[in-house]
């Protein structure tokens, strides 16, 4: 213990820090899973072209059912970019080009009888900017509910509420629901797009530093709904924060320069890292 | 380094000129070049629209009618006399090539200036206008008992009352004490007799007119035929009927309107204008009258606004000299509404497909480049291509097809509002295209992306959020659509545009809607009044009163549009991108 303690000491020294302050959100993480599928999401030799540039480079790796699993990595890595391919958002950008596989459920994303519309509404996605729609609070959550045409009043009234609850939102706009979304605060706007993200029931959520333009309050608000969110769905977060990936996931994947450097449980990539880079990353000394 | 340089700084001031004023920062005299730019053209714009509105406003406003007297010893005469009366309408120097000799030499200034009046009684004297010498004018009076009377035909008049006979020879003369009550009675009553003759003319036989018409067509067309079938001569047996018919029913109308004609000529008014010389007139050619020089400040107030509103809702008289406007507003309003209707979802759609779907690449790098260039085409040229794509072709066709027994009458194959807003429609369908495409590329990709990430299709993203986000910016396009449209003249002369519609292009008459009807248009008025009118000094104040209701359409139509832009723009603000 003293030696470990010797080698990583800034790492150390937060993680039992967060553990001593939330001794609850320790134990969660402790607690045994009921059996879950190791494999939800599949990467398989998986590299990653923006025109003539390589992003990604072989990536090999498995994201846990019902887990999170951080991606952390210095600015350029690819974290982000493995985070948007898995539901297709780099479809978007003109001139990319990909090698290998990424398995759903071992169904192939790329699967060309295989609808992009249908593979997101199996995905949720929460961004690194809150990005509510210019409409009411009721019709932001409903959003996805009415493009997949179900337009029942009964049904998108307890989406709504359902989602707000789970998001932590509810007690807050209940009474607010037909105003603009613009109306609410930064941390309020980021769990509306996460209630968003979750009312059409996917079966992952993918989240792309969301808690990067929050102070720290709302931050923690944040990242407690992670907690609960995981035991529904899959959820993958990018992040640059450190203690915060070591607060909120089950494990964590080490990226730089678009290799996969190490992953594995959270807490050995913080505790005791087997590569000298992710070893330098966590303890601050580059990136 | 040595002590010695590091001598004791100065305390850092702000920097002064000799005369110990503060200075200002160097090369800020630009500010003065730009600001002179936009005072310039804030001193046009202003300049322009106050001329417009003063000569404009001014043409409505009563004003009192001048009895000028003349020197006797002066060349200065009206038809012989010494005296004229009139409306002095300018005063400004004379022309010198007109002057005489003793003119130029005179001592006073007034010799060499001249002033101009209204006269009215073109009738009489054959003139509207006309100059006299200044410095031959000894005395300028207003007599109470002039009176300003608008008629139906010839103009303004400008007389002192005599009497008024009737037919049976009953006589109420001026200086009876009840002379202008039953004046009063009297032009009140050929007024609303007027309305009745227009409403018998204009509707009642105008619907037999059109309906007769169609007829004489149709038993022209089986007329010309080569071979009848039994049931062509059928046909024209039952359209001659109809036609028997329609003559049946018009002809009680006829008498009608005739009696009430008739009527109007009953009363006879006998006056005096200044030369002396009586004349007279059927009361019921008066369209109005007021006694100007009587009139208070309130009482031209309320004829001000009486004409301004005769003005804007009546039909026009006399070659568009005289009488209101109301069918160029109304053409003007109708066209440009068409070509919204026409150009907004062309050029969006065209936005839409060039920003979202298309690849970017050369070609529709190309294509955009080639729109721009199309708002800076002359308009004449699509005045041109209208004509013959829209009016010769399209409409051509349309005629082979749908009214083959009109021919070769055409029926949409000649200008008519329907071309003439799509020739529009397709001249400023570029700047529809630029401000949708810029409105669209201002949504931003984070709502773009939530709206992909909840599953929503790319045509879904379009219609439930980009579309909406960037309306504001979308009627922005169609405001300057509008601007420019409205005010457009020179296509519309080969497309449709006429100085006399006899018709609206909407009215009571089925199909309410008359697409193929030609119309009248405020731009093409304020050019048939000041350039094609035979009395130019006339239709000046006219000229100014149209271009600044012209103004003032394209200022409402705009209004419209931003206060529907503002009212999306409030409800898409997107506060925090």
């Amino acid at each position: 213990m003293m030696t470990m303690e010797n080698e990583t000491p800034t790492h150390a020294a937060s993680l039992k820090d967060v553990q001593q302050r939330r001794p609850e959100v320790a134990r969660q993480n402790a607690v045994a899973k009921d059996a879950f599928n190791p494999n939800h999401i599949e990467v398989k030799d998986y590299s990653f072209f923006y025109g003539p540039n390589q992003v990604l480079f072989d990536l090999n790796m498995a994201f846990p059912e019902r887990h999170v699993t951080a991606l952390i990595g210095p600015s350029g890595c690819g974290k982000s970019t493995l985070l948007r391919n898995i539901n297709r958002m780099n479809d978007l950008i003109d001139g990319i080009s990909h090698k290998g596989d990424v398995l759903i459920e071992g169904q192939s994303i790329y699967d060309p009888f295989l609808e992009v519309i249908s593979l997101r509404k199996r995905i949720g996605m929460v961004f690194q900017k809150s990005n509510p729609f210019p409409k009411s609070i009721y019709e932001n959550i409903v959003y996805s509910l009415r493009v997949a045409g179900r337009n029942r009043k009964s049904e998108l009234d307890e989406t709504v509420e359902t989602s707000l609850k789970a998001a932590a939102l509810w007690d807050e706009v209940k009474d607010r629901l037909q105003e603009s979304a613009f109306s609410l605060s930064g941390g309020q706007m980021q769990r509306l797009c996460i209630a968003r993200a979750i009312a059409n029931r996917p079966e992952i959520l993918l989240m792309d530093e969301p808690c990067s333009a929050l102070d720290p309050i709302a931050t923690g608000k944040i990242e407690d709904l992670i907690h609960d969110l995981k035991k529904d769905y899959t959820i993958i977060i990018v992040t640059h924060n450190m203690q915060q990936a070591a607060r909120v996931s089950d494990k964590t994947a080490f990226l730089y320069m678009g290799q996969l450097i190490e992953y594995d449980d959270t807490e050995k990539i913080f505790m005791k890292p087997s590569e000298p880079q992710t070893e330098a990353y966590v303890s601050g000394r580059f990136g | 380094m040595s002590t010695v340089l590091e001598e004791p700084r100065p305390v850092a001031r702000p920097p002064r000129a000799a005369n110990n004023a503060p200075v200002k920062p160097v090369g800020e005299v630009y500010v003065w070049v730009t600001a002179m730019g936009l005072a310039i053209g804030l001193f046009m714009i202003l300049f322009l629209l106050g001329l417009i509105a003063y000569n404009g406003i001014g043409v409505f406003w009563p004003r009192n009618v001048a009895v000028v007297e003349f020197r006797e010893d002066g060349p200065t005469r009206f038809m012989g006399g010494t005296r004229t009366m009139g409306v002095i309408t300018l005063e400004q120097a004379r022309d010198v090539r007109d002057l005489t000799p003793e003119q130029m030499e005179s001592p006073h200034p007034a010799n060499r200036r001249e002033k101009q009046l209204f006269l009215g009684n073109r009738d009489a004297f054959g003139q509207a206008f006309a100059f006299f010498n200044a410095g031959d004018i000894v005395d300028v009076s207003y007599p109470k008992n002039v009176i300003r009377a608008e008629r139906m035909e010839w103009g303004d008049a400008l007389f002192f009352p005599v009497r008024i006979e009737d037919s049976a020879g009953n006589v109420v003369s001026v200086d009876d004490a009840d002379f202008d009550t039953e004046l009063k009675r009297l032009v009140r009553e050929v007024v609303s007799r007027r309305t009745q003759i227009s409403r018998i003319e204009r509707h009642q036989i105008g619907r037999i007119n059109l309906q007769m018409r169609d007829l004489e067509l149709e038993e022209r067309f089986y007329q010309r035929l080569d071979e009848r079938s039994a049931a062509d001569e059928a046909a024209l047996a039952a359209v001659r009927e109809r036609m028997a018919d329609l003559q049946a029913e018009y002809q009680p109308l006829a008498d009608r309107a005739g009696e009430l004609r008739a009527k109007q000529r009953e009363h006879t008014l006998v006056y005096e204008v200044i030369t002396g010389q009586q004349r007279s007139m059927p009361v019921g050619d008066l369209v109005s009258y007021y006694y100007p020089n009587q009139l208070s400040v309130l009482g031209k107030t309320r004829h001000f606004f009486a004409h301004i509103w005769d003005f804007l809702s009546g039909h026009p008289r006399e070659a568009n000299t005289e009488g209101g406007i109301f069918p160029a507003i109304f053409g003007t309003f109708v066209m440009t509404l068409i070509m919204s209707i026409a150009v907004m979802p062309f050029g969006v759609m065209a936005a839409i497909y060039l920003r979202e779907y298309a690849k970017q690449g050369p070609l529709v790098r190309s294509v955009r480049i080639a729109i721009n260039n199309l708002a800076g085409v002359p308009s004449i040229v699509f005045g041109i291509f209208g004509l013959g794509f829209f009016v010769y072709f399209v409409g051509g066709t349309i005629d082979q097809l749908f009214y083959p027994k009109g021919l070769p009458t055409p029926t949409f194959g000649t200008g008519g509002i329907l071309w003439a807003s799509l020739t529009l429609a397709l001249m400023t369908v570029p700047v529809v295209i630029v401000a949708t495409e810029e409105a669209l590329a201002a949504v931003s990709r984070g709502i773009r992306e939530g709206s992909l990430a909840c599953g929503a299709s790319k045509w879904q993203t379009i219609q439930h959020l980009v579309l909406p986000a960037s309306a504001p910016g979308i009627l922005t396009g169609l405001v300057l659509a509008m601007a420019r449209g409205a005010g457009e003249v020179a296509p519309l002369m080969l497309v449709g545009v006429v100085a006399l519609a006899p018709n609206l292009p909407i009215d009571g008459m089925f199909p309410f809607i008359h697409l193929e009807r030609k119309f009248m248009h405020l731009g093409f008025h304020i050019y048939d009044l000041g350039f094609q009118s035979p009395d130019s000094e006339a239709a000046k104040p006219m000229v100014f009163a149209t271009t600044l209701v012209l103004i003032l359409v394209v200022i409402v139509l705009n209004l419209t549009a931003i206060m529907v832009r503002n009212h999306l723009r409030k409800k898409y603000a997107a506060g925090t991108f």
